[in-house]
Parts: structure tokens; sequence; C-alpha cells
């Protein structure tokens, strides 16, 4: 690592004060900060500990319905907690399904949100071309191996994708990223925090330096929900594909269907057009389900390996609503 | 706010006051354990919390000690392999690891008691499964997985009799 | 009796509390933490290191590079036949020829090029990142893409080195005749990616010098090959360098051989006079190590109307560096495996600019029976006959390529109980679903040669307060060595096992050859029995007894069938003697002449399949074998299952991609190589033995099990997954994009 100075927060004032500084960043549980700073993904000069901040730790029910989760809750902390395993088992199994026991128990829920990509040329060891370590160097994968890559949304500067299972999760939510800045805070859809890679490859997310999340904000409860998880090994690993369902139903006609997936873009992919149709379809009828998802792929686009992706994307999304469905009202 | 490239350390290891001084920040709660307090129970498998073998417990929750700047942990309480059993007796877990065979080269077993240690007390010992599952953060690269789930069913039955 | 029983691990209580310690784990005054510099491309020249910028970070002490290493000496590899004209040629111990920071060439991506050595870890790692290096880029031979014509194309014949253990070409029988006669026949390609040992210890050298002498605390599976390499390439005398490894975490090959990492340590603490600990990092332990290559076998199998084999034929070609020909021989699979009249084999490598391969658990057998246990269930399918009858069919009374005799076999007895354990015969034959989950059953024969390793000497100290020490130069990499040893000297000589204690990890023990190949039980394990003997004859004759007509139990020592006896203490007491100094050997040439060694056993499999969404799971497997006398039935178990689910890991999950752009490995750490979790384990893996004894392999009548049941497992799973699906899957691992 790169040598730097610490402090502690104690306060949220000078906490965005201090982070409007070029080349600060904030630690809260580290699991992510500290594997850039070894790799040199990032190289901050001074080092803001978050941790400890008071009040941003709290799961809270709001008044008007919904429920607010301080950013720096730890992940095992949010998803155990009795309101969100009632009320949104999708982010309760898509926590759940994230990391290492030990990993969830450092991890907070804010910074879960600001994961950089998984993409083995990203995160090697050495600095290899790749936009996102330093922009105009190219895209390794996109001629490289991408078979674990982006099936939606990528460019030739990056084809990589957004490994964060809860941010799949807060997006099916229509969840809101709360957060304070020296210059006055925002409220940001879960579904636009992060950035596709069309404007400017080297960002991940919509924040601005010394930006800082403060809390997410659920809406209305979703117990009708469910997260699905691909990947070859059975536990502590990234997504080959994930789907996140979130339902409203009538008997057993959907209502109104959320649909996210994940680990196919640089941002958790939800299926509008698919949404759109899924409402007033039958549970049962597995076709019409199928066709409604179909309509959500005719924007995707395979990499040179990964085409087995987008079918493997469709069934995803068909189990997640399935499994959503079985989840008690 | 005071930024500082060296810090005084406040913190209790397995019962005991430390404090440290001159501390480079950089410096993580396991390199700090195992360079600066010799215990070399905690192991550096991977350095990138890929592996589990760092594994010890921070103010009674298991962590990964490879993730954590030790100059963080100001004050703090953490527990590692060495100070899990009491004294010269050893934890149920330790003792039900031998008991059943849940280990061979040893050198992920510090990190996979202190994990079977917690996962006990969190109570994710309902079946096999979620046995499996809440020990998957501690890689084996002997594979003693079999007989670590053995191990940490009989001790959960140990602790809580 | 001792031997035989499920004896727990001595080794548990200062494994389960950390007070074992491992490489990176001992400390010296005035240490100094090393960093490597490694190359960031495949092929080059470097043509520039600034160490400017390093030596400016705080605690960065020194940046050593190719300008400051002295001449290594050449290893002289001593081969097995030493009659040969290889005897002088360079080979294992030594793990390549290839000496690092010898000069400005680079042969790989991540060569050791500089090392960066720091007050601090924190420094050192910072300082690294600050060197700056300049190289020429030269056009690197890549690996050929993974399919058979462009293989075939790149592949060479091995040139001969220390590494050609074996004559790559064999030939029995008329192969012609056998294949225009066959009335079923299976040619197909088997692909396999490379794979890293990934023990969770990365390994880690401290190296001290005191007047001229070399204390070595290494992470290693074989103290006294590491003391043979490092004396020769620093050209010092063997007694001037001691090694000390007294647990060792994990090895599976990757420590078995000895890497450029143990020999620059020691260079660094020469020309810095001071302690030099060099622990790799992960990443490192990527590419300043080895891996099992990545091969291709193609295979064809040919028989008659009743399945019996009439010839099979097989190409095996791996991967390799550039600067040795590393030959990984799965055709000893075929050559050991089935009865057929004519066989044609040829072993051959593919050069690039990579990483040298090593052994990996399991070798040579563990590819040779990824393909041939493939194709014989192809074949049985293209017959009709069940996969088992086919094995038994071919069964093979007599060694297939040379006709010798068995020293023992039992892989009948261990088919036909591991098919009642698994319900084999009653397995269901109609495809089966559980949910989303389609469940397919397969099978394969394991087998292993039994790789026999010279014992120079071990020592059994008969204390008079009836306690006991064994000496011994091997190690510990956590196969039970710790725990059978103590056990076959308490049983000659009738005491608990807590009255012996062991020393070993230690060149200044008594010699013992290397912790790999399965050797240990019978070579380490043949001398402590030795010793322990001689130790008992010794007191017999103390005892005014005929050392052939005793036996010790409780601490007594009698004539066979006595009752009572005289103790230990009593005897010693009549003399001067403090201690009785019992000496062993194993000489492998002196037992089991002309006869054919191998283990064997047969695995059996029940895997799901998700193909919506391209998953594979276990659901249960059942393994017996036939190895001989199991010495300790609790470690041994421990050893079957790890090797299952090493074949797990290596049917379904593990791979070390070779970038086909940048040629490295895509990743080079334990996120981006996956290998298998506990959640990847069910609990239902049963493991039996077949009551054997082998007298002939070593006098401890057991064979070695370390590497015997990683062998067939990724056949096994294809064919169960062939089962499930009807999808044959030739290349592993059989990740999701293979099954949907």
């Amino acid at each position: 690592m790169t040598p730097f100075v610490y402090a502690r927060a104690d306060s949220l004032g000078d906490t965005i004060a201090a982070g409007a500084a070029p080349d600060s960043a904030f630690l809260a549980g580290g699991t992510e900060l500290l594997n850039w700073l070894r790799l040199g993904i990032a190289e901050p000069t001074r080092i803001i500990d978050i941790s400890r901040l008071d009040g941003l730790d709290q799961i809270e029910a709001l008044p008007g319905g919904g429920l607010t989760i301080g950013a720096v809750t730890h992940l095992n902390d949010v998803a155990q907690h009795a309101l969100v395993m009632r009320d949104y088992p999708v982010l309760s199994q898509a926590i759940l399904h994230a990391a290492s026991p030990q990993l969830r128990n450092l991890a907070t829920i804010g910074g879960n949100l600001l994961q950089k990509t998984r993409c083995a040329y990203f995160r090697a060891e050495e600095q290899l071309p790749c936009n996102k370590r330093q922009l105009g160097s190219g895209c390794s994968a996109l001629h490289g191996i991408n078979d674990n890559h982006a099936i939606f949304g990528w460019t030739k500067d990056c084809v990589a994708t957004q490994p964060s299972d809860p941010a799949v999760a807060l997006a099916a939510l229509d969840a809101v990223v709360v957060t304070a800045h020296r210059s006055g805070g925002r409220r940001i859809p879960a579904a636009e925090f992060h950035l596709l890679p069309d404007t400017r490859p080297e960002a991940d997310n919509v924040l601005q330096q010394g930006e800082l999340i403060t809390a997410i904000e659920l809406p209305a409860a979703a117990p009708r929900s469910a997260y699905l998880k691909v990947r070859e090994r059975e536990s502590y690993e990234y997504a080959i594909v994930s789907a996140a369902a979130v339902l409203e139903m009538d008997g057993q006609t959907i209502r109104r269907a959320a649909v996210a997936l994940g680990s196919v873009a640089l941002r958790p992919w939800r299926l509008s057009t698919a949404e759109e149709q899924l409402a007033g379809t039958e549970l049962g009828d597995r076709e019409a389900l199928s066709t409604a998802i179909e309509q959500s792929f005719a924007e995707a686009r395979p990499l040179s390996q990964n085409a087995y992706k987008i079918e493997l994307a469709k069934t995803a999304a068909l189990r997640a609503i399935e499994r959503a469905a079985r989840m008690p009202s | 706010m005071n930024f500082h490239d060296r810090h005084l350390l406040r913190l209790r290891v397995n019962g005991e006051d430390h404090s440290l001084s001159d501390l480079d920040p950089r410096v993580t709660l396991l390199d700090l354990l195992r360079e600066r307090l010799h215990l070399t129970g905690t192991k550096k498998g991977c350095n990138f919390g890929e592996c589990g073998a760092c594994t010890v417990h921070l103010d009674g929750r298991r962590v990964n000690a490879c993730m954590i700047l030790a100059v963080s942990c100001e004050g703090r309480e953490v527990t590692t392999i060495e100070g899990l059993g009491n004294g010269d007796a050893l934890h149920p877990v330790q003792q039900a690891f031998i008991d059943h065979d849940g280990f061979q080269c040893g050198f992920c077993t510090p990190g996979q008691v202190m994990s079977a240690a917690a996962l006990i007390e969190e109570g994710h010992t309902g079946s096999d499964a979620e046995i499996r599952e809440w020990m998957s953060g501690n890689l084996c690269r002997c594979s003693a997985y079999p007989q670590i789930v053995e191990a940490v069913r009989a001790a959960a039955g140990r602790v809580s009799q | 009796m001792m031997i035989s029983q499920p004896v727990a691990r001595p080794d548990g209580g200062v494994k389960v509390t950390g007070r074992a310690r491992y490489a990176a784990d001992y400390f010296a005054p005035d240490l100094l933490h090393a960093v490597l510099v490694t190359a960031p491309v495949p092929a080059g020249r470097v043509t520039s290191i600034a160490v400017d910028d390093a030596l400016a970070e705080k605690g960065v002490v020194r940046v050593l590079t190719h300008e400051d290493m002295p001449k290594f000496g050449r290893f002289a590899s001593p081969r097995a036949e030493p009659d040969t004209q290889m005897q002088q040629a360079e080979g294992p111990p030594a793990a390549q020829s290839f000496m690092p920071m010898q000069g400005n060439e680079i042969r790989h991506e991540g060569q050791p090029l500089a090392i960066v050595l720091g007050e601090t870890l924190e420094a050192a790692e910072a300082g690294a990142r600050r060197v700056a290096l300049r190289y020429e880029f030269a056009e690197p031979e890549l690996p050929a893409p993974p399919e058979w014509t462009a293989i075939d194309k790149a592949a060479v014949v091995p040139r001969e080195s220390g590494f050609l253990f074996l004559e790559p070409t064999f030939t029995k029988g008329e192969v012609d005749r056998g294949l225009s006669n066959a009335a079923a026949m299976v040619e197909a390609v088997y692909l396999q990616p490379s794979r890293h040992h990934n023990a969770m210890e990365p390994s880690a050298t401290l190296a001290e010098w005191n007047d001229g002498e070399l204390t070595l605390h290494d992470a290693t599976q074989h103290v006294y090959g590491v003391r043979q390499v490092l004396a020769a390439r620093l050209n010092i005398p063997a007694e001037k360098v001691r090694v000390i490894s007294r647990h060792t975490g994990g090895g599976f090959g990757g420590k078995g051989w000895i890497w450029p990492h143990q020999v620059l340590a020691a260079a660094a603490a020469r020309i810095m006079q001071r302690p030099v600990r060099l622990a790799l990092s992960r990443a490192n332990a990527y590419s300043c190590l080895g891996y099992q290559p990545r091969m291709a076998q193609k295979i064809v199998l040919a028989a008659d109307r009743s399945g019996k084999l009439t010839a099979v034929q097989q190409d095996v070609v791996n991967l390799t560096t550039v600067t040795d020909d590393f030959v990984e021989f799965a055709t000893e699979a075929s050559k050991g495996l089935y009865a057929t009249p004519a066989m044609r084999l040829s072993q051959r490598v593919e050069r690039a600019n990579v990483a040298m391969p090593t052994p990996l658990r399991a070798p040579v057998e563990g590819p040779g029976t990824w393909a041939l246990e493939s194709a014989m269930d192809e074949l049985a399918h293209r017959l009709g006959i069940d996969p088992l009858d086919l094995r038994l069919i071919n069964h093979a009374d007599t060694d297939p390529a040379t006709g010798q005799p068995w020293s023992s076999k039992k892989l009948r007895e261990a088919y036909e109980e591991g098919a009642r354990l698994f319900g084999w015969r009653e397995r269901p034959r109609k495809p089966q679903r559980d949910g989303d989950w389609l469940i397919g059953y397969g099978m394969a024969t394991c087998s292993m040669g039994c790789f026999r390793n010279p014992t120079p000497a071990a020592e059994v100290r008969l204390r008079r307060d009836g306690t006991v020490l064994i000496r011994t130069g091997t190690q510990d990499i956590g196969t039970g060595t710790l725990t059978i040893f103590p056990q076959i000297a308490a049983d000659v000589l009738g005491l608990p096992m807590e009255k012996v204690e062991l020393e070993m990890g230690d060149t200044q023990l008594p010699e013992a050859g290397p912790t790999y190949g399965s050797s240990s039980t019978m070579g380490v394990g043949a001398a402590v029995l030795a010793a322990a003997e001689d130790a008992r004859s010794q007191l017999a004759r103390l005892a005014n007894l005929l050392p052939d007509e005793v036996e010790m139990q409780d601490g007594h020592i009698r004539r066979k069938g006595a009752a009572g006896g005289q103790t230990i203490a009593d005897v010693m007491s009549h003399t001067d003697i403090g201690e009785i100094i019992g000496s062993g050997s194993f000489d492998p040439a002196q037992h089991g002449k002309g006869l054919a060694m191998r283990t064997f056993g047969a695995i059996f499999m029940e895997v799901g399949v998700d193909p919506g969404l391209g998953l594979l799971r276990l659901r249960r497997a059942v393994g017996s074998y036939s190895a001989g006398r199991i010495v300790n039935p609790r470690t041994a178990r421990s050893q079957m299952t790890g090797g299952i689910i090493w074949g797990w890991g290596m049917a379904a999950i593990e791979q070390s991609r070779h970038e086909p752009v940048l040629g490295r490995f895509l990743s080079k750490n334990l996120s981006g190589v996956a290998i298998p979790v506990n959640a990847d384990i069910p609990g239902d893996i049963i493991i039996h033995f077949v009551d054997e004894v082998d007298e002939h392999a070593s006098p401890i009548g057991g064979k070695g099990i370390g590497e015997l049941g990683a062998t067939g497992v990724a056949a096994a799973v294809a064919n169960a997954v062939f089962d499930a699906t009807g999808k044959r899957i030739r290349e592993l691992p059989i990740t999701p994009e293979k099954l949907l």
C-alpha cells in the first residue's frame, strides 16, 4: 500500500468536509478498500474511518411504510434483521448469498454498493490494459476471456459487470440511496446508482468526490420477493448471473412485477419491458412468463464467449419470479 | 479531523490490554497480530479476504483480520485462536476438531475453529446444510470438510448442554 | 495392537490451538521482509530496473536485481537409474533448471526480476510497487487454443532430462490389428485445464546465515531435497545447510520440488548479512511455483463384441515451459489398468512461455484416468454393457505392460464391495428427477502407481523410563505421518501412543525422502518399523531373550505367549545404558523384486444437474479401495475423502486459465480461481478399504493412499453427468456453459 494518513470521523459534518478533499477515501467495512489499496486500484493519501459514525448503523421503520437502513450497518445485521427477513426477503437472501459470513460481519450495506467489478483484468496484481484501471489503456476482456462478462449495456471500452448481490435486490425493490455531501445530499434511485460505460468508463457510480452514502431507504414491504444466484461453486463466490424478483399478486395473477438481473451489466439490469408484460400474467402459465421475459432480451448482446449467459439469465429470471410467488405474503 | 501517519493504538487481545505506539496505519490487524504481537496462530492464506485462514473474533464477531486496518481497532477486543480456550483447557470446538479429525495440515484450522466457535454462538447449526453454508468462508485445501461439519455439529451439542 | 487402529492425531493439540508453527511463523533478530518484483510479460528482456523510487520508501533497505546475484550452481539430478547417460542432467528435486535473476531474459510472466527488502512488510510491499521496470517485449510462444488439432500441431517429443522419468512412447502387440478387428470403438479427445495446488499456506522461507552456515525455515515436502538443491545452487557443501520444516501448510506436490524462491531468499540473506523472510504472496504462488499443466489426450479404445479390449491407443500432450520439458505421464494409467493384447502410447509436450508445471495431486494417473475412464464409459454404452461389467471383463490379472504378477491386488473385491455400498446394481436405469435436478450415476476405476522412495535411516530411541523418541528427517504436510509413525513404533514396542514422541522436519535428523508420491508410509514407515524392531531386539538381548522370540506389551518384554515379563526399566537398570538407539532403513530394491505394484479402487458417484441453470452438484459418493494394509483408518479416511474432493474440484470447478493474449494466468487469486468450499461437499461420502496386506511393497504391508482417492473421480463425474443428461462432456471442468 502507498502510505496514507488516517483519521477516525466522529461527526457527519466533519466527515463530508474532510472527504471533499481530493485523494480522500472513506473507510467503512474495508472489505473492498483494503484490496484496492493492495492492488493499487486506489491510492488515497487520506483515509477517513466512518465505521463508528453515530446513527449510521440503525435499521428503522419509516413512518409512512418502508424501512431505512443506516449505511454502515453490517451486511449480516441487515440480512438477519427481523423486519428485513419478513418484509424484504429478496434483500435478506441476496445478502446471505454474498461473500462469506466473516466478510458480511465487516462489510456494510452502503459500502457494498461501491464494489467495483470482479473482471479479472481489472483485479490483476499487475496493471493490465483496462479502461477502469487507466482510462485509454483499452479493454483486455473485449478480445480476451469474457465468458463471464456483460450481455447488456457494454461498450468496446468496458465489458465488465457489477458484482454486488444486494444491489440487484435494491434495484428490484426500487430502493433509494440517500447521500450527504458538502453541497447538499441527494436521493438516488438504486437502479440508477451505477453507471454504464457509455460515457465515462472509468467511473462506477454517480457519487462525487466526498459524497457519502448515509442510508438506504426501502419502500413499502415486499414479502413476495426472492433472489436467485447462479454460480459454479455452492457458496462464497460471485455470480455468473443472479436475479431478484418482487411481485404483487392478485390471487394467482401478477399485478405488478419488478425483476432485476445481476452480473449481466455494469449495473443491476431491470427488465422493464418484461415487467410491463408480466402484469396480468397468470403464474401457472410458464410460457406466458417466458414470453414476457423474452421481451427484455431484445437488447441483449453477447460477447465472443458469453452467449450462454443470455439463456441462463432468462431461466434465472423465470425461476426468481416463481420463487418469489411461493413466498408467503 | 486529525490525520496522522503514525498512531497510538490501544486494544485488548485475548484478555490482555496492549498499547502500541508508532503504528503505521497501513498495518492490518492480521499483520499486527503476527508481526508485532507474535500471535502467529492467525494465518495469512491470501491477504484478500478470499480464504478465511485469518478469522478472529472482533468484539465477539468473526471477521477476516486481513481486511481490517489495525488502527481502526482502537478500544476494541480481539480474540485469536491463542485466546479461545480457557487457559490450558480446550474450547469445545477445539476438542471436537481433534475428536472428529477435522484437519490435516492444520494451516486453515485456527480460522476454521474461530469460525466454528462463532457460528455456534450465532445459532447457525440447525442442520448440516446450514453448518456447511456458514462454514464456507473458510477454505480447507486438504478438504477435511465432512469431518469439519461433524466436529461443528458435535461441538454445538456440547456447547448447548 | 496399535496398527490398524483409528488413533486420533497427536498433532491435534498444537494445530487446534494455533501453536503449530509454519515457515512464516518464525522470527529472527533484524529480520528483513522480502517482496518479489516479477515480470509483467511472458517473454522479452529487461533493459533497466530503476530502484530509486523504491529506495525512497521509508523502511526499504535494498532492492536486489540480477546484477547483485551470485552465479548459481547447477544441480545434477540423481536419476532413478544411475547407469543412464542422464545421470548428470538437471531435474528433481530441483523443480526447474532455469534460475531467474541470473540475467535479463524473461521466460514467463511472473518470473522474479527483483527483490525488495524492507524493515517492515508494509515498506517492502510499497517499495515493490515503486520499482520501475523497463523491458523489451519479445513475441512469446503462447499455449495453443484448447483443441486437439492445434495442440497436436504444437506438440514435440520431450527432450532427455531429469524430468523424463520414463520412455515417452510405449508399444505392445499389434495395435492396428486390434483396431481393425474391433466390434466397437471409441475415439475421443479429452481436455483438461491447468490447475494449481492452491495450498492454504503460500510457500515461505526464512533464511539465516551464521558463520557461513545457512539455516532455513521452509514450507516444503522435502527438507533434504531443499538442502541438496540449495547447496548446489549456492555452491556450498550440503553440511552447511540446515533445513527446518516442523509443519507445512499443505503441499499436494506444490512444495515437493525446490523452486527458485527458496534459493533467492537464501542468496538475499547472504548478500544482506541479515535474516530474510520471503513469504510468497498468493499471486506469486501462481507463477513462481508449478501447476498441473493443461493437457489434451486422444484415446482410442477398441473391443470385441464381448467387451474385451483388443487395442488401446493414447496420445498425450501436456503444456510445459520453454526451458524445461515437464512430462505428465498420463499414459501410465492405460499401461497398468486393463488387460489388452495391444497398446500404443505416446507422450509429447507443448512448449510455451509459461511457468514450469509440476506434479499435482493426483499426477500421472489423475489425468490418465480422466481420459481412460471416460472412454471406458463411452465404450460400455456403445456395447450396451454395464460400465462396471466392462471393467470386470477387462480386469488385468497381471500387469498389462510387463506381464509381471501383482504384488497384491484386490480390485475385484473393491468393485464388488463399493457397488454394494453404493447400490450400483440397483440404481435406477430410467432418468431420475428431483425438482429442477436431473440425477445421474457414474463410476470409474481408481489407480496409482507405487512410488517407493528409499529411506536411508530412521531412529527409534527407547528410554529407560519406557518412553520412545522417533527421529526422522521426513516432514508433516498433514497427511498423517505424525500419527502413523508413532503408531508403528508403539505397536512394536507395546507402548501406548502417549509414550511415543516424534521429532521430524529437520535435516539434523536421519535422512528421509520426500513426502509426496504417496510414498511416506511405505518408505519412512518401513524404516521406523525396522528401527523399532532393532530397538526391541537390543532390549531382548539385554533381557537375555532371543530377539526373534519376544513380544512387547504394556511396557513389558517377554517370550512370545509367556505371561508377565520384565519392564523396560527393569531390563535397562541392569545396564548403564540410558537409552537404546534402534536404527532402520528402507530400500525398495530389496522388496517385491519382479512384481508389479499399484493401488486400486473404484469410485461411485451420484450427481445432480440443473440443466436450466447449468449447475452440477455432488449428492453422494462411495470410494472403495485396494491399497494394502491401512495403518490408521481414521487418517486414511480423511486422505480418501480429501482425494475425492480434489477429484470433484478437478471435475466441476478448478481451472487456472491461460490468458490468450497477455500470456499470463488470467487470475492469480482465490476469488478468480475457485476451489471447492464446504457447501459443495455432502456428508454422504463413504470410504471403504478392502481387507488386504501387501507384504511385497513394503514391510508395513500397506501402500500409498494420498493420491489414489483423487484418481478416477473426474471421469466418474462426467459419466454421471452423461447418465443424467445424455451429454458427454470431454473438457474439464464441467462448468455451467457446458451443461446448458
